[in-house]
C-alpha cells in the first residue's frame, strides 16, 4: 500500500511539474509569437511591399493640367525619388516647398526653367523666384539635366499625390508602419500587465491561504494540548512531524529534479549555441551622437537624402562629412558634435563609424535590389529608424530570417517590364499562390552566395 | 562521316609512359600530402591524438571567439566625389602598353581602385578583345616590388635632392643617351625631344627585345600595318602572329574575320606556317611545316622564286603548295615573317610586294616596334668605352634583355657612365646598377597617349592616386629639362593642337572617355642607321646561310613575354598554350631527339653558345623541327621581385649580331648534365574519358560538302533501337521559366591564347598556387584550355593496315601533329552528376540553368570533383591567402595592397572547400538587377562572363538561351545539328555549354598533303 501510495504521489509531483513547465513555456511561446507577428508578417506584408508606385497609379488624382497617364506617373515616380524626394515632399514642407498643387500655383512654362536651372530664374529677377528663394533662407535648388518630358512626369507624379493623407515619401510611410508597431505593442503590453495583477492576486490569496492554515492548525493543536484525556498514540500523532529527509531521499524526487536540471541546461546550450553570432539588438555607441530620431522622426529628411546610394547600390552609403555640411554649415554650427565633423573635415580624417548592421562577407546583399526594385521600405529591416537615438540592429540577419521574407513575400512586380512573362506564366499555371520572391528562384543558393 | 583522327592530349599518353597510365587508371590524383607541400614522411602525418586534441581546442576558442563579435568601423569618404558610389564599378577608358604589347582597355574600378581591365570594345585596332598579360596588368600595380620611392644608391631620397643633384649632373655630362623600348605616345617623344635637345642633342636610342628590326629595315625604316581579315591565303614564316608577333591581339581579331564559317558561308581563308618551334600562330594553321631556321631562307627563296618567276617552287611540296595558293590569291595573299634575318624580311617584303597585297599597308605603318637593333649595339660598345657620359634608363631593362647585357652590367657597375639615372617602376637588373632611380608611375596612375598605327590614337588616364611616392617619367623629363609645366598641361597642349579649332574641353573629355581617337601626331620614324638590302644580296645572303649541328630558336611565350612583367604570378601561372608548362622555361626539343639522346622529360641539358650557356630541364614538344631546340625569352630574372626571381633562366645572351641585328636562332652545343628538374604542367592532369566524344574537328572540304555531316552525334542503345542520349533521362528536366544561361564556344575561333584563363582568374579571386601544386595537380584555374595532339589514324586503318601497322603509324605524324584547343569550364549541366553526389546539398541546380556552388555550405568531401566527367572542379587544399607556403606566390592575398586587387563581389574560398567556374553569376546578377532597376527585360550582350568578355576572337558567345532572340539562341539554331555538340554527350549530362566543331581548311585532315 505505502509503495502504491508513493508512486501515485510521485506521479502527481511529475504532473504538476509538466503542466507548470508546459504551462510556462505556453505564456513565452505566446509572447514571442506576438512579438513575432509584430515584427516580420506585419511589416513586409501591410507596409513593406506597397510601394509607392502602386499607390500612384490609383486614381486619386487627375486634377491637374497635366496628363494622368500611369506610365508618365510611374517615371515621375522614379525621376521624384531619385531627385527631388530629398528636399521636397508632395504634400509637406521638408527643405524645400511642398509640391503638392504645384500645378495651379505655377505654369509648366515657369516650372521648367526654375528646375531646370533655378539660380538663372532668381538671377533674372522673376517675382515668385525670388519670393520662393528668400522664404526658405535663400537656399538654393541645384539644377537638373532633365528632360521637358521628364519634369512633365514628375510634375504628373506630384499631382496624382496631391492631397493623399498618407504622405507618399519613404519616411512618412515608415512613421505610419511604426505607429502600427506601437499599437499592436501597446495591445501586447496591457495584455501582459494584466496577467502580472492576476498572478500577484493569485499569490496574495495563496499566502494568505497558507497563513490563515497555519494559524488555524496551532490553535487546533494549542487546544488539543489543553486537553488531558488524549492518550499516547494521540499526542504522538498530533507531535508528529513531517520528515523533510524522506523528500530528500526518494529516488522519484531525485530524479526529477535531476532530469530537469539536465534539461535545463541543455536548453539554455542549445539556445546559446543558437545565439552564436547573433547580434540583434547591437548597439555601439558612435563618434559622434548622431539621432536618428531628430533627423529622420522629427525633421522628416528622406532616408535617400544622406544615404544617397539606397536606390542604386548595393550599399546604402553612410554619409561623408559633405553631406552633413549641406545644413549644418548653417544650422547648430556651436554644437560639440557637429564640431567633430569640422575638426575631421579640417584634420582630413574620415569618421569612423561604428558598423551596426553586419553581414557575413560570404552573403551578398544588395540594397538596391530590395529598395528600388521590391519597394520595400528601410523601416522593414532596420525598423523604427526614425524613433532610434542612436540607432541598434532591429533585425536577425540570419539566414532563416531572410528565407522567411524570401519565401512570404509577394514579388513587387507591378508595372516592371521585367517581371510582365513571369507573372503571365505564374497565372496561367498557378494562379492561386502568390508569386513570391521564391517562387521566382529567390531561395536558390547563388543568388546570395558567390 | 569524320575521319576519327585520335587526338592525345600529351607525349606521355602517346607513348603510354608509366606514369601516364598510372595516372589514366586511378583517374583521380592519387593521395598527396597536405601538410607539407612535398615530401611525405610517416611523422608528417598528423596522429589522431593531435588531431582530437586540436579539435578540442578549436572548438573552446571557436566558442569564446564567438561571444564577443569583433568591432567594425564603417569609414565614408571625406568629401565624396560625385560619380564614385561605394559598391558601384566605375569603367574608365586607358590604354595598355607594357612589354610592347599594345591594347586599348577600360579600367574597372571600385572604390577607386582598378579591379579588372576589359578591351575597350570602341578601339578600332584591338576591339573589346584584351590579351592575357594585359588582363594580368592590373595585379602589377599592386606589386609590392616596385620602387616605393626615389633612390640614390639604393637609398632613399628627397625629390627635390634628386632633381637638384640630376640637373648639376646632366648639365655637365657630355653626351647624354636615352634609351628605352618602342615608345608610341607622341607627346612623350615630344617631350623626350625636347628634354635631347636640352642637353646637347642627347641620343634618344629605342630597342624591342623581341626586334622587329630587320622588318623595319626590309620595309623602309617602317613597320608596314597588316591587315590578316584581307587575306585569303596567310604563309607565316616563323611568324607566331596570334601569339607574340607585334600585336596579336589585332591580327587575331583580323584573322578570325575569314575563319568563322556558317552554313551560309563555308569559305575560309588558308593558312600555311613554316615555322621551328611549335607555336600559337602554327598550331592554329592549315597546314603545317616545321623546318630549321636555317632552312627557313630557302624556303622564302623558293617562294620568292615562284611567285616571281612563276615556275614551280623547289622546296618542299607545301612550300610549293603555298606559293601556288599565294599565287592563285593575289593580292589576297600575305606573307609574314617573324625571323629577324635581313635577307628573309627583305625577300618578304618583296614576295607582298610583287603580290600587291591588300594586307599590307606601308603607307599608314604600325608604331609599335621602332627598335633599332644597330644604334642599341653602337650605344652599347661606346658605353663600355666609357664615351657616354649620362645614361637615362626609361623602361629599359638592358642589362636583362639585352644580349649584350652581361657586358653593359659590368661597365655600369665598373662606372664607365658617370651619371646613370633609372626611370623603371623597380630596382630592377639595370635599376640597380644605376646612380639614381626615379621611379615612374604605373601606367595606370598615369596621362598619357599612344599612337599604334598612323592615324589611330588613344588615351590612358589616371584610375587611381599614385600608390607610392613615384613620379611619371614624362614629369622628371620636364623637370630635368627646367620645363615649369606639368606633363598633363603638356598632353592637353600638344592634343589642342590635335582637336583643332572649336570647344577643346569638349573634345577633350571625350577622347578621354572614349579612350581612342582618329588623328595623326607621332612624327615618322627615324630611319635605321643601316639601310635595307636589295634582293639580289638577301637571296645571295639566304643561299650562303648554311646551318649546322642543333639550331637553337629563341622565342617569346604568351604570359612572360619579354619579361617586363614577369614578376605577375598569374602570367607566371598561365599555362603554356603548347606546351602546357608553368613557371619557368625549358629546351623545347623533337621526341626523335629526346630518344635519341635518351633524354627525358625534366633532364636538365646544358646548351651552350655565343660564349654562354644556360641549364635547363628538357621538355618534349611535338613539332619541334628535326635538328632544333627552342628556348623562351623572359626568365631567368634577378632582380624583378620575388615571384619572378631565379625562376628559369635568361637566354638571351645566346643571341648574336648578325648583319647588325639580334639574330634569334643560333647554332648551339647541347650536353647532358645528368640532373633533374621537374616541369610544371597542367598537362595530362585531367584525363577525360574518351576524346572522340569531346573535341570534334573536320576538313572543310566535308562541310562544303555537307555541314550536317561534320559532327559525330553519339546514340545509345534503347528498346526503340538506337537514340540521341538527351531521349532517355533517369532525371526530371528543369523548366525554365525566367533565363537560361549558356555559352557556344566556337573551337573554329578559339586560338587558344589564354586571355580567358587569366580574365577569369581576375574577376574570380582565383588563387595562384605555385610551381610545386601545379606539379602536385593542384592548380585553381576555373577556365582551363585543353590542348589535343593528333595523329592522322583513322579507325578505318585498323581493318585495313592491320593494328599494328596502324598504331606504328599513329606515332609518325607526332613529329608534326595538328593541334586543337577546347576551353574547357564547368558546363552547368542540367542533369550535373555533382548534384546528385553531394551530401550537404553544397552545389544545386539554379533554376536559370546555373549549377551553384555553395562555399559556405560545402563541407569538403570532394565527391562532387570525383563525380565529375569533365574534372573541372578545384579543390582548396590550403588557405592560400594566409598559409605561409604561397606567399611568394600568391603574395596579392596576404597584404592590404596587393587585397586591393579582389573582386570585392567574389568571395575568396577558405581551404576545404570546393570551387568552380560560376558562369560569373556575379555579372548575371548585376546585369539583371540593372535591367529591373529600368523595368525591362535585360538585353543580349549586356550579360557577359568574363571570359566571353576578354576573347578577342569573340570565340566564346555568352547569352540566354530563353531570349529567341539573343546572339546564343540564334547560333545553337543555326548549328544545331551541324557543327553544335556537346561534350560527352553519350552520358547526357545535358550540359549547357556548347562547341561547334572545328573546321580545318584541308582537303583531309591530314597535314602530309
Amino acid at each position: 500500500m505505502d509503495s502504491i501510495r508513493l508512486r501515485s504521489l510521485s506521479r502527481l509531483f511529475l504532473a504538476l511539474l509538466l503542466f507548470f513547465v508546459s504551462f510556462g513555456s505556453a505564456v513565452a511561446q505566446g509572447a514571442a509569437t506576438a512579438a513575432g507577428e509584430v515584427g516580420s508578417s506585419k511589416n513586409p506584408s501591410e507596409v513593406g511591399v506597397t510601394p509607392g508606385t502602386v499607390a500612384a497609379a490609383a486614381p486619386a488624382a487627375a486634377a491637374g493640367a497635366t496628363t494622368a497617364d500611369p506610365a508618365a506617373i510611374a517615371a515621375g515616380d522614379a525621376l521624384f525619388k531619385g531627385n527631388c524626394a530629398q528636399c521636397h515632399a508632395v504634400n509637406d514642407v521638408v527643405v524645400g516647398p511642398a509640391l503638392g498643387g504645384i500645378t495651379k500655383r505655377r505654369p509648366m512654362s515657369w516650372i521648367i526653367p526654375w528646375i531646370k536651372n533655378s539660380s538663372k530664374l532668381v538671377a533674372s529677377g522673376d517675382d515668385y523666384a525670388v519670393k520662393i528663394y528668400n522664404q526658405y533662407q535663400k537656399q538654393q535648388m541645384p539644377s537638373f539635366q532633365l528632360s521637358d518630358a521628364e519634369i512633365t512626369s514628375i510634375v504628373a507624379y506630384i499631382t496624382s499625390e496631391e492631397g493623399k493623407t498618407t504622405v507618399p515619401t519613404g519616411i512618412a510611410a515608415g512613421a505610419g508602419a511604426t505607429t502600427v508597431v506601437d499599437g499592436t505593442d501597446a495591445a501586447n503590453g496591457e495584455a501582459s500587465s494584466s496577467m502580472n495583477i492576476l498572478l500577484i492576486v493569485l499569490v496574495v490569496v495563496l499566502i494568505v491561504l497558507v497563513v490563515t492554515l497555519v494559524i488555524i492548525a496551532n490553535i487546533m493543536k494549542d487546544v488539543l494540548r489543553g486537553r488531558k484525556d488524549l492518550d499516547g498514540r494521540d499526542v504522538e500523532q498530533m507531535e508528529q512531524r513531517f520528515d523533510f529527509s524522506k523528500i530528500y531521499k526518494s529516488t522519484a524526487v531525485r530524479g526529477i529534479v535531476g532530469a530537469v536540471f539536465v534539461l535545463a541546461v541543455l536548453y539554455e546550450t542549445i539556445q546559446g549555441a543558437m545565439g552564436v553570432g547573433l547580434t540583434q539588438g547591437y548597439q555601439p555607441t558612435q563618434p559622434i551622437a548622431f539621432s536618428h530620431k531628430l533627423h529622420a522622426g522629427e525633421n522628416q529628411i528622406n532616408c535617400a537624402y544622406c544615404h544617397t546610394s539606397v536606390y542604386k547600390a548595393k550599399s546604402a552609403n553612410i554619409p561623408s562629412p559633405n553631406i552633413c555640411m549641406n545644413c549644418h554649415s548653417q544650422i547648430k554650427t556651436e554644437s560639440p558634435e557637429i564640431k567633430k565633423i569640422y575638426r575631421a573635415i579640417e584634420r582630413k580624417q574620415p569618421i569612423q563609424w561604428v558598423r551596426v548592421h553586419n553581414l557575413p562577407d560570404l552573403a551578398y546583399f544588395n540594397h538596391s535590389q530590395h529598395t528600388q526594385v521590391g519597394g520595400l521600405e528601410c523601416q522593414t529591416c532596420h525598423g523604427p529608424i526614425q524613433n532610434m537615438e542612436v540607432v541598434y540592429q532591429y533585425s536577425a540577419l540570419t539566414m532563416g530570417w531572410c528565407i522567411n521574407c524570401h519565401r512570404e513575400t509577394p514579388l513587387n512586380t507591378k508595372g516592371n517590364g521585367y517581371y510582365d512573362n513571369l507573372v503571365k506564366l505564374h497565372d496561367t499555371k498557378n494562379g492561386a499562390v502568390p508569386f513570391t520572391v521564391s517562387s521566382n528562384g529567390g531561395t536558390e543558393c547563388s543568388k546570395c552566395h558567390y | 562521316m569524320q575521319e576519327s583522327p585520335k587526338y592525345w592530349k600529351g607525349i606521355e599518353e602517346l607513348e603510354n609512359s608509366p606514369e601516364f597510365i598510372k595516372n589514366a587508371m586511378t583517374e583521380f590524383a592519387d593521395f598527396l600530402p597536405v601538410k607539407e607541400t612535398h615530401g611525405t614522411t610517416d611523422a608528417s602525418v598528423a596522429p589522431r591524438r593531435d588531431f582530437l586534441k586540436l579539435m578540442g581546442f578549436g572548438l573552446a576558442a571557436a566558442t569564446l571567439a564567438s561571444c564577443e563579435a569583433p568591432i567594425k568601423k564603417a569609414i565614408p569618404y571625406l568629401n565624396k566625389p560625385e560619380e564614385v558610389d561605394p559598391s558601384i564599378a566605375n569603367f574608365y577608358a586607358s590604354t595598355f602598353f607594357n612589354g610592347q604589347d599594345y591594347n586599348a582597355v577600360l579600367v574597372k574600378t571600385r572604390e577607386g581602385r582598378p579591379i579588372k581591365l576589359e578591351g575597350n570594345p570602341e578601339s578600332p585596332v584591338t576591339g573589346g578583345g584584351l590579351s592575357a598579360r594585359a588582363q594580368a596588368a592590373v595585379l602589377s600595380l599592386y606589386d609590392g616590388a616596385r620602387l616605393q620611392h626615389f633612390t640614390k644608391k639604393g637609398q632613399k631620397i628627397a625629390t627635390d635632392q634628386l632633381d637638384q643633384e640630376v640637373r648639376a649632373a646632366l648639365a655637365g655630362a657630355g653626351r647624354v643617351a636615352i634609351v628605352s623600348p618602342t615608345i608610341i605616345s607622341p607627346s612623350t617623344k615630344k617631350v623626350i625631344n625636347e628634354f635631347a635637345a636640352r642637353f646637347g642633342g642627347a641620343e634618344h636610342v629605342m630597342y624591342d627585345v623581341n626586334s622587329a628590326s630587320a622588318l623595319l629595315r626590309a620595309n623602309g625604316g617602317v613597320l608596314p600595318a597588316y591587315d590578316f581579315s584581307k587575306a585569303d591565303v596567310i604563309v607565316g614564316i616563323g611568324a607566331d602572329f596570334l601569339g607574340t608577333w607585334i600585336s596579336p591581339v589585332e591580327y587575331a581579331r583580323q584573322y578570325v574575320v575569314n575563319r568563322k564559317v556558317s552554313s551560309e558561308r563555308r569559305a575560309m581563308s588558308k593558312h600555311y606556317q613554316f615555322e621551328t618551334n611549335m607555336s600559337l600562330t602554327g598550331s592554329n594553321a592549315d597546314v603545317r611545316e616545321s623546318m630549321k631556321p636555317s632552312e627557313m631562307g630557302a624556303a622564302v627563296v623558293a617562294l620568292y622564286n615562284a611567285i616571281t618567276g612563276g615556275g614551280a617552287a623547289s622546296g618542299s611540296k607545301k612550300v610549293a603548295q603555298a606559293a601556288a595558293d599565294l599565287r592563285r590569291a593575289g593580292s589576297r595573299g600575305l606573307v609574314v615573317s617573324g625571323s629577324n634575318d635581313m635577307g628573309i624580311q627583305t625577300l618578304v617584303a618583296a614576295i607582298n610586294q610583287q603580290l600587291g597585297s591588300a594586307a599590307v599597308d606601308t603607307a599608314n605603318p604600325s608604331y609599335v616596334r621602332q627598335g633599332d637593333d644597330a644604334r642599341m649595339a653602337r650605344l652599347i660598345k661606346d658605353i663600355i668605352a666609357g664615351q657616354v657620359g649620362a645614361v637615362i634608363f626609361y623602361h629599359a631593362n638592358p642589362v636583362f634583355d639585352h644580349p649584350m647585357g652581361e657586358a653593359l652590367g659590368k661597365a655600369l657597375e665598373a662606372g664607365k657612365v658617370k651619371t646613370t639615372i633609372s626611370l623603371n617602376d623597380r630596382l630592377d637588373e639595370t635599376g640597380k646598377r644605376c646612380l639614381y632611380a626615379a621611379p615612374d608611375h604605373h601606367f595606370m596612375e598615369s596621362w598619357n597617349d599612344y599612337e599604334p598605327k598612323r592615324g589611330y590614337l588613344s588615351m590612358a588616364q589616371p584610375v587611381i592616386t599614385p600608390l607610392f611616392a613615384t613620379r611619371q617619367a614624362q614629369d622628371s623629363f620636364l623637370t630635368w629639362a627646367g620645363s615649369p609645366t606639368t606633363y598633363y598641361n603638356y598632353l592637353r597642349q600638344q592634343w589642342q593642337g590635335l582637336l583643332g579649332a572649336g570647344n577643346f574641353a569638349q573634345a577633350w573629355d571625350k577622347v578621354v572617355h572614349d579612350g581612342v581617337a582618329r588623328g595623326s601626331a607621332l612624327p615618322t620614324p627615324a630611319a635605321q642607321i643601316e639601310g635595307p638590302m636589295d634582293v639580289n644580296s638577301a637571296m645571295a645572303a639566304l643561299r650562303g646561310n648554311k646551318g649546322g649541328g642543333i639550331e637553337l630558336a629563341i622565342y617569346e611565350k604568351i604570359g612572360v613575354g619579354n619579361g617586363t612583367n614577369a614578376n605577375n604570378p598569374w602570367l607566371q601561372e598561365l599555362p603554356d598554350p603548347i606546351s602546357k608548362a608553368t613557371w619557368g622555361n625549358y629546351v623545347t626539343v623533337p621526341r626523335a631527339y629526346a630518344m635519341e639522346q635518351k633524354w627525358e622529360q625534366g633532364d636538365v641539358v646544358k646548351v651552350t653558345a655565343n660564349g654562354h650557356s644556360v641549364q635547363l630541364p628538357v621538355l618534349i614538344q611535338p613539332g619541334q623541327a628535326a635538328g632544333t631546340i627552342g628556348i623562351a625569352i623572359g626568365y631567368g630574372r634577378q632582380d624583378a621581385g620575388k615571384v619572378a626571381n631565379d625562376i628559369g633562366a635568361n637566354v638571351l645572351p645566346l643571341a648574336a649580331m648578325r648583319n647588325g641585328v639580334i639574330s634569334f636562332t643560333t647554332a648551339v652545343q647541347i650536353e647532358a648534365t645528368g640532373t633533374q628538374s621537374p616541369i610544371a604542367q597542367t598537362q595530362t592532369h585531367h584525363t577525360i574519358m574518351d576524346r572522340e566524344q569531346v573535341v570534334q574537328v573536320a576538313s572543310l572540304k566535308q562541310y562544303q560538302e555537307n555541314p550536317k555531316e561534320v559532327t559525330e552525334y553519339e546514340k545509345v542503345a534503347t528498346p526503340d533501337g538506337l537514340e540521341a542520349p538527351d531521349k532517355v533521362s533517369l532525371w526530371q528536366d528543369y523548366e525554365y521559366k525566367n533565363h537560361h544561361w549558356g555559352m557556344a564556344i566556337d573551337l573554329n575561333s578559339c586560338i587558344g591564347c589564354g586571355s580567358c584563363v587569366v580574365g577569369c582568374q581576375a574577376e574570380n579571386n582565383v588563387a595562384v598556387v605555385g610551381k610545386q601544386e601545379v606539379i602536385n595537380r593542384r592548380e585553381m584555374h576555373w577556365m582551363r584550355i585543353d590542348r589535343y595532339y593528333s595523329s592522322d589514324a583513322s579507325r578505318e586503318d585498323f581493318e585495313e593496315k592491320g593494328k599494328l601497322d596502324t598504331y606504328a603509324a599513329m606515332e609518325d605524324p607526332s613529329a608534326n601533329p595538328s593541334v586543337i584547343f577546347q576551353p574547357m569550364m564547368c558546363q552547368h549541366c542540367n542533369h550535373a552528376p555533382c548534384e546528385t553526389v553531394c551530401p550537404v546539398l553544397a552545389t544545386t541546380h539554379s533554376s536559370e540553368g546555373l549549377n551553384q556552388m555553395t562555399y559556405n555550405r560545402c563541407v569538403g568531401t570532394r565527391y562532387c570533383a570525383n563525380n565529375c566527367p569533365y574534372k573541372v572542379r578545384r579543390f582548396n587544399w590550403f588557405s592560400y591567402y594566409t598559409n605561409e607556403k604561397f606567399e611568394t606566390v600568391n603574395g596579392h592575398m596576404f597584404t592590404d595592397l596587393g587585397r586591393m586587387v579582389l573582386n570585392p563581389d567574389v568571395t575568396v574560398r577558405a581551404r576545404g572547400v570546393m570551387e568552380k567556374c560560376s558562369l560569373c553569376v556575379q555579372r548575371i546578377q548585376l546585369g539583371k538587377l540593372e535591367a529591373k532597376k529600368e523595368k525591362r527585360r535585360p538585353r543580349d550582350g549586356e550579360i557577359v562572363s568574363a571570359c566571353a568578355q576578354s576573347c578577342p576572337t569573340q570565340a566564346i558567345v555568352f547569352g540566354d538561351m530563353r531570349d529567341p532572340e539573343s546572339r546564343l539562341s540564334q547560333l545553337l539554331r543555326r548549328e544545331d545539328g551541324e557543327r553544335a555538340f556537346h561534350a560527352l554527350s553519350s552520358i547526357n549530362v545535358q550540359p549547357n555549354i556548347t562547341y561547334l566543331t572545328k573546321i580545318r581548311n584541308t582537303d583531309q585532315l591530314d597535314f602530309n598533303v
